[in-house]
Parts: C-alpha cells; sequence; structure tokens
C-alpha cells in the first residue's frame, strides 16, 4: 500500500467513525439542552452562583452572562500567570511578564489558544491544570451555549427567550464535555501520553548523559485541548510533540475528536427545530468543503512543489514520520476548518499552496465543520445570507425555518461576517506598514508577509494555529493578537446573540409552496457557494500577496 | 445608574463562583481522577514510556536523541557517532533560557518555508553529509536513494523514528563501524520495522532506540 491510499483510507475511516456517533452524540446534547432536570451536581453550582437555572432570559441578559464569565475569566487567568512565582506545585516557574499574561489569558478564554510562549519552560502544573485547562472547557462550553441560543431563537416562537446561560453552561461541560473528556483522556494515555505531577524528569540516554522533560497531566488537557477545539498544546510543538501525540492511531484519534462535537451538532440543531434534514443540509455543506480541502491538502503535500520538498523528495520538513504526509494533511486542514489551531506539523513548512489552504481554511470563517458551537453558529450566520441571496434572485421575503428575515435580521449577519475580515486586513496592513512594529518574520519574501496575515487569520477567528517562524514574544504582537481575539470572538456573539432575540420574538410562519426548501441538497451548494464567495473573495488580494505568490512561483 | 452598577457587581460576583466550582470540577477534580486511572491502568506510559536496556535507563520510546560521540572540548557541536543508526535532524530544537538549574528539551520547528534558501542549503549539505557518511568501499551511496526523512528535521525535533528506507541505507556503514557483516544488521533492520497501524494508518517506521538497543547487544554477542 502506497502513502497516497494509506491517507485517503485513514479519510475514510474518520469519516465512518464520526457517522457512526452523529446521531447518538446528536441527540444527547438535543436532550441535554432542552432536559427539565438538573444533576445533583449542577444544582450545588447553580445554588452556589445563585442562579435559576429555569429562568427564560432574553437576549441581552443571556449576553451579559457570556460577557461576565469571560471578563472574570480573563482575569482570573491573567492573575494566575503573575502570581505563579509565588505558587505552589509550578517546578519553579516564575511569574509570566504582563503583555504575554495578557496575551495568553484572552487567548484562551476566547477559546483561541494562541500560544506566544514555550509550554515547556513557561507554564508549571497549576497554570496548566487549573488554569489552561479549565478554560479549555469553559470557553468550549459558552460557544456550544451561544449555539443553542441561536438554535433557539429559530425552534421558539413568539417569545424572545433563548434559555438560561447558566444552565447551558453548567450542562456542556458536565454532560458534554467532561464525559467524553474522561473518555478521551484514558484512550490517549493508554497509546503513550503522559500523566503525572512529576517534576521534570532526567532520564538517562543511550551513548551516556541524560535528558531533561518535563512531567504534567498531559492526556486530560489534551482531550479536552482537542474536543473543545481549543488547540492550546502542553508542548511548544503542539501535537507533533510525542508525549501529546505518540502514535499514528493517537493522531487519527486526536482528528477525530476534533471534529466529533461540531459534526454531532449539525444533529442536535436538526433535532432542536423539528427536522433532522435541516441539520444534514448543513452537514452536507460542511462536509464537501472539509473533503475538497482535504483532498487539495494531500494533493499539493504529496506533490511537494517548492525548491527545498523537491531536493529532499518529499514534503516532510515540519512533519513527523510516524503521521507521515497523509496524517498530517488530515490533521491540519480539520485544525484550520474548525477553531482547534493544534498542530501535528508545521503550518509554515508546509509547500505554499498547503499554507494557503490552512491560512483559507481559517479565512472561511471555521465553518467546516468549525469550532465547538462556534462553527455551527456561523454556518447559520452563513444560511441565513444565503437565503437573503435566493430571496434576492426570486423577489421573495426570504424565510429560513419558518422565520422572515428582515432588514434587522440581514444587518445583524452583515455585522457579524464582517468582523473578522475587517481585524485581519486592519491590523495585518498596520503590522506591515508602520514603522513600529520590530521586524519578527522569519523567512525572506512573500512567506514573511503570510506570517503576519496568518497571525491575524488566527487570532480574530480564534484558531490558534501559526506561522511559527514569526516571532510574537513582543509587545507590538501581544497586544495586536489579544485585540483581535477579544473582539474577532465576542463582537460576533454580540451580533449572533442579537439576531437569535429577534427570530426567537417572531412568530413562525408556516412553509408554503414558495418556500426555499432548505432541507435539501440544492440548499447545501448554495451555501458552500456563500461561504466560498462572500468569505473567499473577501481575502483574495491578501491571498495573492502570500501563499498564492508563493506556491505558483 | 446605581441600579446597574449594583447588577453588573452581582453579575460579575456570580461569575466569579461560577468559575471557582467549575476550576474545581474540571481543574482539580478531573485531572487528578484521570491520573489516578492513568497511573494505574497505564503506569509506564503514563510516566513518559522509559527504556531500559542493558540494566540501565536509556531513554523514552517516544523521544528521539543523538547518537553523537563524546563531545571533542571545542565547543562545537557533538559530531555524530558512525557505529550508531542516526536520528532525523533537529534543528528546530529549543534551548532552555528560563531555567537555570535545568537543561529541559524544548520541542520545536525550524518553520523554515518551502522556498527559504536556508532551508534548500540546508537540504543539499543533510543530503551530501548522508551519502558522504553511508558510502563504503564497493558500495556508493546514490543521492537518488537518500529518503526525505534523512534531510528534514520533524515539527517536535524529537521524531524517534526514521523510515526503513533510511535505516536500511546505513546498514553497510553501521555493520563496518561495528565489525559485523551486513546482513545480521539487515535482519535487525526488518525485525525492527513497524508497519501501519492496522494496515493503513500512518507510515512504516523504525524506532532508532530500539534498534541501536538490539544492534548493542548484537555486537556484544559477536564479541563474547
Amino acid at each position: 500500500m502506497g502513502p497516497v491510499t494509506s491517507g485517503v483510507l485513514q479519510l475514510l475511516a474518520l469519516v465512518g467513525a464520526l457517522a457512526l456517533l452523529y446521531v447518538p452524540l446528536g441527540d444527547h446534547m438535543a436532550r441535554v439542552y432542552s432536559a427539565d432536570r438538573h444533576l445533583r451536581v449542577e444544582r450545588w453550582i447553580y445554588r452556589a452562583v445563585g442562579a435559576d437555572p429555569d429562568a427564560e432570559m432574553r437576549w441581552p441578559a443571556y449576553l451579559r452572562g457570556v460577557l461576565a464569565l469571560s471578563a472574570v475569566g480573563v482575569l482570573l487567568l491573567y492573575a494566575l500567570q503573575r502570581a505563579q512565582g509565588a505558587l505552589p506545585g509550578s517546578s519553579g516557574r516564575g511569574s509570566v511578564p504582563a503583555p504575554g499574561a495578557f496575551n495568553t489569558a484572552v487567548s484562551f478564554v476566547s477559546n483561541t489558544n494562541w500560544q506566544a510562549y514555550y509550554g515547556e519552560q513557561t507554564m508549571g502544573h497549576v497554570v496548566q491544570t487549573a488554569g489552561l485547562a479549565v478554560q479549555n472547557f469553559v470557553s468550549a462550553a459558552v460557544g456550544m451555549a451561544v449555539a443553542v441560543a441561536l438554535v433557539r431563537g429559530f425552534a421558539r416562537s413568539s417569545t424572545g427567550t433563548l434559555g438560561n446561560f447558566w444552565a447551558d453552561l453548567v450542562r456542556g461541560v458536565v454532560r458534554v464535555l467532561l464525559p467524553l473528556a474522561a473518555v478521551a483522556a484514558l484512550v490517549l494515555a493508554a497509546c503513550g501520553v503522559v500523566q503525572n505531577f512529576a517534576g521534570v524528569h532526567e532520564v538517562g540516554q543511550f551513548t551516556g548523559g541524560s535528558q531533561q522533560w518535563n512531567g504534567g497531566a498531559v492526556a486530560s488537557q489534551e482531550a479536552v485541548k482537542l474536543l473543545g477545539t481549543n488547540g492550546g498544546g502542553y508542548f511548544n510543538a503542539n501535537s507533533a510533540h510525542p508525549f501529546e501525540n505518540p502514535t499514528p492511531f493517537s493522531n487519527l484519534f486526536e482528528v477525530f475528536l476534533i471534529l466529533l462535537v461540531p459534526v454531532a451538532l449539525t444533529r442536535t440543531f436538526g433535532v432542536l427545530v423539528g427536522s433532522v434534514r435541516q441539520g444534514y443540509a448543513v452537514l452536507g455543506a460542511m462536509a464537501v468543503l472539509w473533503c475538497a480541502f482535504t483532498a487539495l491538502m494531500m494533493w499539493t503535500e504529496f506533490a511537494h512543489h517548492g525548491p527545498a520538498p523537491q531536493a529532499a523528495g518529499g514534503a516532510m520538513e515540519g512533519k513527523e514520520l510516524r503521521f507521515g504526509i497523509g496524517g498530517s494533511s488530515l490533521f491540519a486542514v480539520s485544525t484550520t476548518l474548525t477553531s482547534t489551531g493544534a498542530v501535528d506539523s508545521a503550518h509554515s513548512s508546509l509547500t505554499g499552496l498547503g499554507g494557503g489552504l490552512a491560512l483559507l481554511g481559517m479565512m472561511l470563517g471555521e465553518v467546516a465543520p468549525g469550532g465547538v458551537g462556534s462553527g455551527l453558529y456561523a454556518m447559520l450566520v452563513m444560511a441565513v445570507l444565503a437565503v437573503f441571496l435566493a430571496g434576492l434572485m426570486v423577489g421573495r421575503t426570504p424565510e429560513y425555518l419558518g422565520k422572515r428575515i428582515g432588514p434587522r435580521e440581514i444587518k445583524l449577519a452583515a455585522l457579524f461576517l464582517l468582523v473578522t475580515p475587517a481585524l485581519v486586513l486592519t491590523f495585518t496592513a498596520l503590522s506591515v506598514a508602520l514603522p513600529t512594529p520590530p521586524r519578527s518574520t522569519l523567512n525572506p519574501g512573500a512567506h514573511g508577509f503570510t506570517e503576519v496575515l496568518y497571525a491575524f487569520t488566527s487570532a480574530a477567528n480564534n484558531n490558534g494555529s501559526a506561522f511559527a517562524g514569526l516571532n510574537a514574544d513582543t509587545d507590538w504582537f501581544h497586544t495586536t493578537t489579544g485585540l483581535a481575539m477579544l473582539l474577532g470572538r465576542f463582537l460576533p456573539m454580540v451580533f449572533v446573540l442579537a439576531l437569535a432575540g429577534s427570530l426567537a420574538g417572531q412568530r413562525t410562519v408556516p412553509a408554503t409552496a414558495g418556500t426555499l426548501r432548505t432541507g435539501q441538497p440544492l440548499f447545501a451548494g448554495l451555501l458552500v457557494g456563500a461561504v466560498v464567495i462572500v468569505s473567499g473573495l473577501t481575502y483574495f488580494p491578501a491571498l495573492a500577496l502570500g501563499p498564492l505568490a508563493e506556491g505558483l512561483a | 445608574m446605581a441600579h446597574t452598577a449594583t447588577h453588573t457587581a452581582r453579575l460579575l460576583g456570580a461569575s466569579l463562583r461560577a468559575l471557582l466550582l467549575l476550576t474545581l470540577v474540571t481543574g482539580v477534580l478531573y485531572p487528578l481522577v484521570v491520573t489516578g486511572a492513568a497511573q494505574a491502568l497505564f503506569p509506564a506510559q503514563a510516566d513518559g514510556s522509559k527504556v531500559s536496556a542493558g540494566g540501565r535507563e536509556v531513554g523514552s520510546a517516544l523521544i528521539g536523541q543523538g547518537y553523537t560521540l563524546p563531545p571533542d572540548g571545542t565547543g562545537g557541536t557533538a559530531a555524530p557517532d558512525p557505529r550508531w543508526f542516526q536520528g532525523r535532524p533537529a534543528h528546530g530544537l529549543g534551548t532552555d533560557t528560563r531555567d537555570p538549574r535545568h537543561e529541559l528539551l524544548l520541542s520545536g520547528a525550524t518553520n523554515l518555508a518551502a522556498d527559504n534558501p536556508v532551508l534548500v542549503r540546508r537540504v543539499a549539505e543533510a543530503k551530501a553529509a548522508v551519502v558522504r557518511d553511508n558510502s563504503v568501499p564497493g558500495h556508493p551511496v546514490d543521492p537518488a536513494d537518500v529518503p526525505a526523512d534523512a534531510v528534514t528535521s520533524s515539527a517536535s525535533g524529537l521524531d524517534p523514528h526514521i523510515s526503513p528506507r533510511y535505516a536500511r541505507l546505513q546498514v553497510r556503514r553501521v555493520a563496518r563501524e561495528n565489525g559485523l557483516t551486513a546482513a545480521p544488521v539487515a535482519r535487525l533492520v526488518t525485525a525492527h520495522t513497524e508497519g501501519r497501524t492496522l494496515g493503513f494508518i500512518g507510515e512504516p517506521r523504525v524506532n532508532v532506540l530500539a534498534l541501536n538497543s538490539a544492534l548493542r547487544e548484537l555486537t556484544a554477542e559477536s564479541r563474547g
């Protein structure tokens, strides 16, 4: 069997595994978010928080909950890093300097997990486990809560309420993420991912001398890092480090974990709006994009264009041998078409077009299948736009799932879609044009520009992967990527919740003969077109200066 | 105004309590339970898959290492020891700049672009070195036979594997340096070649530490 066949079979195995869990997990999440009963541990939390989990919230109240929790999350995580030097159990690591601590706090709370530090020498057990890993759960659950609130906006008629934020948050953590993460962590530990609370290991070497590496609660963090599409690695090399991703099987399993919840959420959506076909249509659009990107990535990486891969006889720079080109391509596409940003290969050393694909995957808004929750709500906003475009063509008032898409809805959708490109292009232009930012790029020419473009695309889309040659450990990049992550996460949430509130207030109108059938393959095709044209074309000039110039040279 | 301020303060207080409780659940209980279970079920893996050979610890099965000659005292980079199979280049490894008491391995890639002249030169130099080091009288190495993994750095800098092709390419040199014939060394490589998991996941590979450990035994036997 050749490496190409192996890559294709891995892709098919992945699709099969996801298909197997699609219905059970999707239905489970639908039950979780519509259940009347509370678990005992959940009641304890509500009592301590002082929240009534059965109180319905309108969209401003729901949004205030999201913002307050996230603001406190940033402050707590910042304080924890600043105090690390005085904390026990940090293996002697000092406090993190202020700009880096701000950047990292924002990064983990916004589900980005951009990392401008070496995990090995910067973060001790306490910050990793009780700080960073906690936000891996919480930020993911917040994304899921916002998505569910939008789905309720479609599903409810004339109420104006979207559910209870505290209940959605706590249930997402306790009933969805925790059980999945516990099982996944043990599978990873069986493969060889480390899980201990030891200090620095000093291990003898074959020819004498010793190696020193850190232990840590890696498997438990790795599981939720992928399940919650977070992506912040325990070690600098992230999922390329053998202690995070030791075997070919663990690699495929990690790609599976990345895709699992975002894919199954389309089923949850279908169940909650009362038509699983609607979920299939959204999933279909996601699947078309994901398969196309994977095929293109494998093609360019196996073809290994570019001077260095040609000289080496293969695009193996920055790739681990055990994963090979097939496994690395699957991971690279899945991590950038979701908001994960974990990497099992160095994206900066992908072929010119391969790097461009990783970049474009994020630029499309991470919708195939996207981050946990954020992928679903971004795709639903895109669906609103797609029915609007279709409505323009036939001259009818557009409807989606029985809700009229009027001026207010389309304005909110447009604002949602404009936030990220505005952030990416403005900050990239400033970094390139201003004299102040230090020269931070590693590679010359078009690739150097792509490093900067990639950084802000990754930050504003809350991805977190990097063309890591860029030295982002400077005050300029800490501040600007920090702002891009913050605004790129929470401004879209404002527009999504406002849209949800507006939809929930409307009376559901029955479908007529003239209603666009949105549960059909044709609509999935329209959705793909809307994603590619609206998001892709926005970035075309910037892509031409970077990866296209490099890849076509 | 005062009403809004009170309301905001109450909301922030609720958020703080929620986060502290979720920290207890997901940041303390969850990792402790997983650690307990992993240490009970998979103790060797949970502690880093350490390997012992000949009665002493020689490394981790998962972490690559250098097989180099003792430092010559000039302060340069240690030269590869021709008696042992060599792993992949690791130009992306970092050095610990924060902690004076330790020399932690800092994983990483070179991040050099496919069109970067530095990388092109490095690949060419590595290829020339592989050809030079592995050519033995009567059996020169053809540069076209040098596989990509032999001349490129991995993503972590800690790749413990090489391709079976790169291992076979080193057989004659290794045999000669250890005073062995090529056949038993080639058999060693075949015995240590792992196929794809379940026949299709990942790439065929050879763990360099395991191969060198077996080679050390073979050499000791032939001398004994």
